[in-house]
Order: structure tokens, then sequence, then C-alpha cells
């Protein structure tokens, strides 16, 4: 794939390749890249419908002023959709980047291997779109009784609704000095990602990868991939423990242990040390041991871009803007606003399949989705409203192996290898809560997620107890060992029904049940 | 007399030309129990459903009542078999085929597959009449395939006339069921020894094919056994051989059947790709999966296919299933969304489906640049008799003459 994925984004194909990316781009079974044509669909969008009814003001429609303020996945995404969806009035885009839109998965992936150049990864959407781009334009404030949006350089833009997707920013190492060393880095945008390749690419004695989450494991993979030693310190158990729990999250740590890395767990950074001219030469771990590295890459997750929302008066915090199932804002008295909504990393938003739980997810698949379903309620009344249900998934490229996830995994008690082998590194891991199915984690295994998807939206009983090809004989569910944060409603079992958006609805699985009790 | 169902009136040889009405009455129940206990599955959403179902099998001795031993003499290829032993089957094989090992291959041929189809071209360029099917449409995809394979060329009669036995005893059809099964066996046996023999002089001698390939791998899932090499290079030579004929002979039938396009393809080279795309899902080669096995009860569209029961999945219904395509039975290479099934899905989504492609591509975008003034000679054409893998037997065309290629 990983040739065919390069042909995929480049963009500006010279002449002689064009022929192939038009090729490549009909033949693409997901439509990921269109040459020439509007790309504004996932998997439930067929935009060759005529577009969905949104019912209420025509004269909005036409003549209204939509500011977004984030020009990136959900940004970039929702100013297609509602020029799809038949928005003519005004539309700005206000972004604190000067590139255009790009996409940020092959960041940790092909970009840092060097296989993919960084502007290849621009996404091919803005050009197309008749927005008014203001670039390299940070964001201050945002005014909800004026309905204006503040800009750094002291210029306000009125809308009438306005979409927040500012997402999220790399995390930082907390003491500032050691984070300024030279060779220590974070990994979030194309400067980031590009700096990082240069540095890799310039020899390196020994990567330090401080956090063994995705973007962790993805930057041990591809340096072990250019053959440099890496250490990886995980303060969890395992790799990917957070998100993936513990059961699999074993299987990672051996996946990293069996390609070289030193994996080092249950241990943390206490603090880097660099020399006299300001180079990093290793760190100090809470075990009292030393690593030397002259490279190290910060990966301890994200931090929400909120600020700029400080005074709004929004429900805004750390933990992102909350909002409804619809992504309308949610104030900080709880009250949903009308005409302030939110898409992308920077939502959390409750999710009826969990227990109506709020959840931020930094996954790519929601940022489209929630994009789309927030354009689409900009532009429409109450009663032709979407719910945002779309199960999240995600998935990364480490060692050689294509991890995917459906549903919630840290959302369960128990877990069990559906089928394939742990061993072979291809196997299914469906997870369960209070028996029902609540997500599913394949290794190499990705056919099999949509089946799982569908068992999800179903409710459908935990452990799976049916026939099936390549079946684990003797499978047992487990202990899911997933951190509980938060204690879902009891008996909130949902179903999901539909495959478009606008067809999508959940009914409450067992309220009967509980009314004959 | 019992009225005939659906889908027997779909095997009928006289609804080889159009059956795509009756397709739209075999979607009025999405999931159709026939008389002879299968399901037969027409709607999108199911079959994708299906094809992606682990509790569906491509292996039929997993069926209540599996075929006898004797009759089949040979074990089944990949394209019969599940995970995990398909998947090693197939990992093997596209080593020395696709990416990872072997990225670039398909898009390497490009060449090779131009000076083939000018070729073929030219040489029906001294008449004013000539058969898509036997001159272009045929012997292109199998030159191809036997080079890619490994298999002389000069032996396309030997093999032809099993491949022929094998792909028209797929799947249901007209005449005694025990017969067919028994002609099938026979070709498959007569083609396995053919590629034994063949097999045997690659590994003395390899060469750059994908035979030599399988023959000398000894990697990781390695090596293949005997009976795999041959199973699995049947399996490519046949797949490699009946299915883009019948692309590229549908394709010169739906263009020349329409001015405005085929005027559309000679000017607009971006056409090309969505033109063979809008094929797949309008015209498919291949129209029904008739090798699925359920291994438990599933519910799917509120009935209930219990376990060991076979199942058909329609491919050439669902591309056309108005809920999941708008005007399905409008040619519109302009869909600015095309999903068809065209190659399947699912952990056995055509293997070839890249080369497949490039094949039409080429051939069909030659043809419309060269043929000057086409016409077909009888519409709608004399068809092969398998429903389950359709095309027409002869395309026969007049042209005012041939221009030589572009470049
Ligand atoms: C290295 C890496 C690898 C990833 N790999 C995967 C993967 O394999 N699979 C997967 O599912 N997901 C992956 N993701 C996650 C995915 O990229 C994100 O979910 C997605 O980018 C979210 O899009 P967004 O538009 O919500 O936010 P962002 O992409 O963060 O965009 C927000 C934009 O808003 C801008 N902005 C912020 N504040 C302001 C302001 N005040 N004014 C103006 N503009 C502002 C930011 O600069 C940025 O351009 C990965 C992410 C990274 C970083
Ligand atoms: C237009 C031409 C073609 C069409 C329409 C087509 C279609 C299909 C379909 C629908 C399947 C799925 C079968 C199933 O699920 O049971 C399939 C599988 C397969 N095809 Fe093709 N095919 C074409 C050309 C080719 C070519 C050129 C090759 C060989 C190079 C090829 C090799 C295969 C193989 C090996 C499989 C089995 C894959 C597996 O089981 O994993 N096909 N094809």
């Amino acid at each position: 794939m990983r040739g065919r994925e390069a042909l995929m984004y480049d963009p500006d194909p010279a002449d002689d390749q064009r022929e192939q990316v038009l090729r490549a781009a009909a033949a693409c079974p997901v439509q990921a890249l269109h040459v020439d044509r509007m790309t504004t669909q996932h998997r439930t969008v067929r935009p060759e419908l005529p577009p969905s009814p949104t019912g209420g003001d025509d004269d909005f429609k036409r003549n209204g002023r939509i500011v977004i303020v984030g020009a990136s996945l959900a940004g970039g995404r929702a100013a297609g959709v509602l020029r799809r969806d038949g928005f003519t009035g005004s539309l700005t885009l206000i972004g604190d980047e000067d590139h255009q839109p790009y996409d940020r998965p092959p960041l940790s992936k092909q970009v840092l291997t060097g296989r993919v150049s960084a502007e290849g990864t621009t996404l091919p959407h803005l050009r197309e779109i008749e927005v008014e781009w203001l670039a390299g334009t940070p964001a201050t404030g945002l005014d909800l009784a004026a309905k204006q949006v503040g800009l750094a350089d002291g210029r306000r833009i009125g809308f009438d609704k306005v979409l927040i997707a500012t997402g999220a920013r790399a995390r930082r190492w907390p003491n500032e000095t050691e984070a300024g060393l030279d060779g220590v880095h974070v990994l979030r945008t194309l400067e980031e990602a590009e700096l990082l390749r240069e540095r890799l690419d310039a020899g390196v004695k020994r990567v330090l990868v401080v956090g063994a989450g995705f973007t962790g494991a993805e930057v041990a993979s591809v340096c072990r991939g250019l053959d440099l030693p890496v250490t990886v310190v995980e303060s969890g158990a395992a790799p990917l423990v957070g998100a993936l729990g513990g059961v699999v999250g074993a299987v990672a740590a051996d996946l990293q242990r069996e390609n070289g890395v030193d994996l080092r767990c249950e241990v943390k950074v206490t603090s880097l040390e660099g020399d006299d001219q300001g180079r990093l030469t290793g760190a100090r771990l809470s075990d009292g041991s030393m690593v030397e590295a002259d490279v190290a890459v910060i990966a301890l997750g994200a931090v929400r871009n909120v600020e700029w929302l400080r005074n709004s008066g929004l429900a805004a915090g750390p933990w992102g803007v909350a909002t409804d199932a619809g992504c309308r804002a949610v104030d900080v008295n709880g009250l949903v606003t009308d005409d302030v909504f939110v898409a992308g990393d920077v939502a959390r938003f409750p999710h009826p399949v969990y227990h109506y739980q709020f959840m931020s997810l930094e996954h790519w698949g929601n940022a489209i989705a929630q994009a789309e379903i927030a354009a689409h309620n900009m532009l429409s009344d109450q009663a032709h409203r979407w719910p945002h249900l779309s199960l999240p998934v995600f998935w990364s490229l480490q060692f050689g192996v294509n991890i995917k996830s459906v549903g919630v995994p840290t959302f369960a008690d128990e877990v069990v290898i559906a089928h394939g082998s742990v061993e072979e590194r291809r196997f299914v891991a469906v997870y369960g809560y209070q028996g029902r199915i609540t997500a599913a984690v394949t290794f190499d295994q990705a056919f099999w997620l949509d089946f799982y998807r569908r068992l999800i939206e179903q409710a459908a009983p935990f452990p799976p107890d049916f026939r099936v090809v390549d079946r684990q004989d003797g499978a047992r569910p487990v202990p899911a060992e997933v951190s509980q944060r938060v204690v879902p409603a009891q008996g909130a079992t949902v179903m999901v029904t539909g495959h478009d958006p606008g067809e999508r609805r959940v009914a409450l699985a067992n309220i009967q049940d509980e009314a004959r009790h | 007399m019992k009225p005939t169902s659906v889908y027997e009136r779909i095997q009928k040889l006289s609804s080889r030309a159009d059956p795509y009405p009756l397709y739209t009455e075999l979607r009025r129940t999405p999931v159709s129990l026939q008389e002879d206990g299968s399901y037969v599955v027409s709607t999108y959403e199911e079959i994708i459903a299906l094809l992606h179902d682990p509790r569906v099998s491509s292996d039929r001795r997993n069926l209540a009542s599996p075929p006898s031993p004797q009759q089949d003499g040979l074990p089944p290829a990949f394209i019969g078999l599940d995970p995990p032993e398909h998947d090693r089957l197939r990992r093997l094989t596209m080593r020395h085929f696709g990416p990872p090992d072997t990225p670039g291959k398909v898009a390497g041929m490009e060449g090779e597959l131009r000076e083939i189809i000018t070729g073929l071209i030219d040489g029906i360029a001294d008449r004013g009449r000539a058969d898509v099917v036997d001159d272009i449409a045929y012997p292109f995809p199998v030159t191809v395939i036997c080079h890619l394979l490994g298999v002389p060329r000069e032996d396309e009669p030997r093999f032809h006339q099993w491949a022929e036995e094998i792909v028209e005893t797929l799947g249901p059809g007209e005449g005694d069921q025990e017969e067919r099964a028994g002609r099938r066996q026979a070709a498959i046996l007569a083609l396995g020894k053919y590629l034994a023999e063949l097999a045997n002089a690659h590994r003395d001698r390899p060469g750059d094919d994908i035979l030599s390939g399988l023959v000398t791998y000894k990697g990781p899932d390695g090596p293949m056994s005997d009976i795999e090499v041959i199973t699995t290079s049947a399996l490519l030579l046949v797949a490699g051989h009946e299915t883009t004929v019948n692309l590229i002979a549908n394709g010169t039938l739906t263009m020349l059947r329409d001015p405005v396009l085929l005027e559309r393809l000679r000017n607009e080279a971006d056409l090309v790709p969505h033109f063979v795309e809008e094929l797949l899902r309008y015209e498919p080669p291949i129209q029904f999966l008739p090798n699925r096995v359920a291994l438990d009860d599933i519910t799917i569209a509120g009935v209930t296919i219990p376990r060991g029961s076979s199942i058909v999945l329609a491919l050439a219904s669902g591309s056309r299933d108005p809920a999941h395509t708008k005007d399905p039975d409008r040619f519109d290479p302009d869909r600015a969304y095309n999903q068809h099934l065209g190659f399947g899905g699912g952990v056995h989504h055509c293997f070839g489906a890249p080369l497949a492609r490039l094949e039409a591509q080429i051939a069909l975008s030659e043809l419309a640049h060269r043929l000057v003034n086409p016409r077909l000679v009888k519409d709608p054409p004399e068809y092969r008799p398998s429903s389950t893998l359709r095309g027409p037997r002869h395309v026969e065309v007049e042209y005012d003459g041939v221009v030589p290629p572009a470049r």
C-alpha cells in the first residue's frame, strides 16, 4: 500500500504522472482522493443524492455569514459540506497556520520516513471551495453577544453562525528550559514533522520517545524502520494502554520489543539533561537509571486549543468545548447555544451508545464526521438536525501492523480474542461492557471491523458466541484492564439504526425490560 | 407446474442480453430462499454486510451437505478457502505481484500492455470488420496473464478449453447438474496436470514470473506445497482469463451504443478511469458470487439464513440498487462517487483488480482512439451461456479504417 498511498497524497503530480493519479483516484475504494472533483465524501455520505433537506431559513442559506475558526481537517471539511449543501452566503475560514489545510496522520508515518514530502499531505479541499481564507491569523476571542470573532491583529469578524474547529496542539515537556534543549521535539504540525525528519536524517545516536500512545509508538516504529536505536519510556503498564487497555497493550509491548525497541514501562522521565551548549544528552528516569539520547520526542498527548475562548461564556476547558449530540456548543450554564457549533478534536460531546458519556476524541474519522454533522445542522432547523452518532474509528500503522479500532475500547469490563492469532499478530479483540459488545480492535484484520461496528450498534451480547472463520478455539473473555474514569449511567443501552447520517437514530434498547421489573 | 423464481429466470439464456429488469424484481425480496435451499441476496447493504461477515465462509466443505471428496479432485484454491489458510496463500501470491514486496509491478506493466494492444489493433487494420472479443478482448488479457504467470502463450489452445469449461460450469446453469460437475472436475484435473508439469520446469529454470516465484520462494509463510502451487496458478490463469475479456467486450458495446460517450472518450483522457469504474458497476463481468456458506444462523434483512446453507451474492444487482446509487440504470461515467461491487469485497476482494483496471482502461481507450467510425454489426450480440460470468460471445464491429497509435 505504501507506494499507492504516496501516489494518493501527491496533490500536484507532474503531468506524466497525472493519468496515474486520476486512475488511482477513480480506483480508490474509499475515494479518499479526488482530483478535480469535490472531496467531501466519506463512507456514509453519497453526494450524488440530492442535498439533504434542511428546512428553515432560506434567506440565511443565501445571504448568511458563517465563520469557521480552525482551518484544518474539520474546518476544511465543514466548509466543503456547507457549499455542497447549498450555502451561498459569505464563508470565512480563519486559521493560524500558513498552509493549506493538510492531513496529520502521515506526519508520524510516511512523512517521517521521507516517503511523502511534507507538502504532499495537503488536503485537496480548499482550492476548490469558495471561501475567504484568512491564513496565519490566530483568533483571540469570541464575543457571543456581539456575534464577532476577534483576531490577533485587532480585527473583528462578524458572523451569524460560527464553527469552532481549533483542534489541539502537542503537549510540551513541562520544564521549559529542558524543553528548549536542542534535540527535543514534539509532533503535531507540518513544521514539527519536517524538523524531526531532518533531524533523523542527519544521523542520530539514540532517540528517546517519551510516552507510548499512538504517536509515540508510530515514531518509535519509524525510527526502527530507519534502523535508529530507540528507547521508549511509558508511565503505564504497556504501550497504547490508555486507548486499548492492558490486554492488547501487552501485545503492543511485545511488538515493540520484537522490533528492537528498548521499551521501559511503569517508569517516568524525571528530567531531560543537556550539555553546556544546550544540546540534549539524555534523560533521567524515575527508577534512577539514565538514558543517553541526542533526540527526544515528547509524545505526551495533546492540549486542546481553547484558550481563545476563555471569556466567551462557553463551557470550554482543558477537556474541550462541550456540545450536544448535534455539535451545538453548550455554555457555562449548561444551556445549548443556537449559533455556535463545534467539530473535531476540540469538541467534547455526549455519545448515546456509550451511555451518554461525554467524550473527546482525537480521531481523523471523528473530525470528518462531526464536521459534516455540524455543517448540516448549521443550515437546518430543529426538525432537520442530525445527531452525531458515528462510532469512533481509529487506525494506526506501526511495526508493519495495521491496527484499527471501532467503538470505545476503554468502555469495557472484559475482552476476548474473537478470531485470529495473537502470536501471529493478526487478530480481532472484542470488548464488552456488562454483557454488550462495545468495541473491537483489529491487528491486520481490518476487514472484520465493519461487522463488529454493526454488532456494537445493535448492542449485541458479549461475549460473541457464533461460529466464524478463523475462530480462536477456547478463547475466554478476560478482564479488560482499562482505566475507568467515569461511572456510566446504569442500563442506558441504546441501539443505532440507519446508514446515512440523515437516517441514523437511536432507540433505548431495554427501556421496556426496565419497566417490567 | 410451479412458477419459476426470478432467480431461475435470470439463469435462462434468453435473459442474458438484459438481465437487469429481473434484478429489479429480485431486489423486492432482498434475501430470497430458492427451491434448492440456497439464499440469494440482492441488495447493496446486505451484500456488503455479508462480504464482511466472518460467519460467512467461502469454503464449500462447510455446507450442510458438502460436495463429496472424489467429486473434488483438487482442494480449493484460495478463492474457496477461509482465513487463515486463505490469507497465507494470498500473501504468498501477492509477494510476486504487488505491494509491499513487489510494488509498482502493475504500474510498470503499462508500456508492455500498450505494446500488446497496439499489436492486436494493428492486426485488424487491413480489414473493415473484426470481432472485438476474439481479436482483442480475449487475446489481450490472456497474453498478459500468460506472461505474468510464466505460461507459454503457444499452449493457449490447450488451456483455453479447460478454462472455458471451468467457467461455464461455475454457478447454476441449464442442464444436468451432475454432468456439469463432472465436466468441471475433468477440466480442473487436466489443467492441474498441465500446470504441475510447468511448475516443475520453472523450479529447474526459474524466470521472472509468478509461477517461478511461487515454486522457489522459501521465506516466511512459505514454501507453497506442490498442490498449492497448482491450485493457485490455475486460479490466476482462469481469473486472469475469463473476466477482463467481458469487461472489455461490455465496454466496447457500451461506447459504441453511445456516440457522445465515444467522442468524449477520445477527447477527455481523464474520463477513461471513470468510464471503467462505471462499467464495473453497470455491466460487471461477475454477476454473482455463488459460493458462500453460512457458518452459523445469520439474520439479515429480517430473514434467518440457517447454518450450513448456501448463499449467493448477486453483485450485479447490488451495484444497481437504487437505495445505494441514484439513477442506477443510467450509465453515467460522471458520477462523483461510484461505489460498486464489481470486484467483490472483504478478504476475497479481487486480487487482480489493479491489473484488470489497467487492462480495461488501456484497451478501451485505444479502441476508442484508433477505430474510425466503428459500428456494432449485431446488437444485442450473442452471449456466452454463463449467467455468473456474463459476457458476449462475439462483438462484431465494422469500421472505416484504423488510425496509427498516438505515440
Ligand atoms: C502525528 C499525528 C498522527 C495522527 N495519526 C492518526 C491516525 O493514524 N488515525 C487517526 O484516526 N487520527 C490520527 N491523528 C489525529 C487526527 O489528525 C486529528 O484527529 C485531526 O487532525 C483533527 O482535526 P481537527 O481539524 O479537529 O484539528 P486540528 O487538525 O488540530 O486542526 C485545528 C486547526 O486550528 C488551528 N487553530 C488552533 N487555534 C487557533 C486559533 N486560535 N485561531 C485560528 N486557528 C487556530 C490549528 O493551528 C489547526 O490548524 C493523528 C494526529 C497527529 C498529530
Ligand atoms: C475485470 C476483470 C475482473 C473482475 C470483474 C474480477 C472480479 C473478481 C471478484 C468479484 C472477485 C471476488 C470473488 C469472491 O469473493 O469469491 C475476484 C477475486 C479474485 N480475482 Fe478477480 N476479477 C477480474 C480480473 C482479475 C484478474 C486479471 C486476476 C488475475 C491477475 C484476478 C484474480 C483474482 C483472484 C486470485 C481472486 C481471488 C481473491 C481471493 O480469494 O482472495 N481477477 N475477482
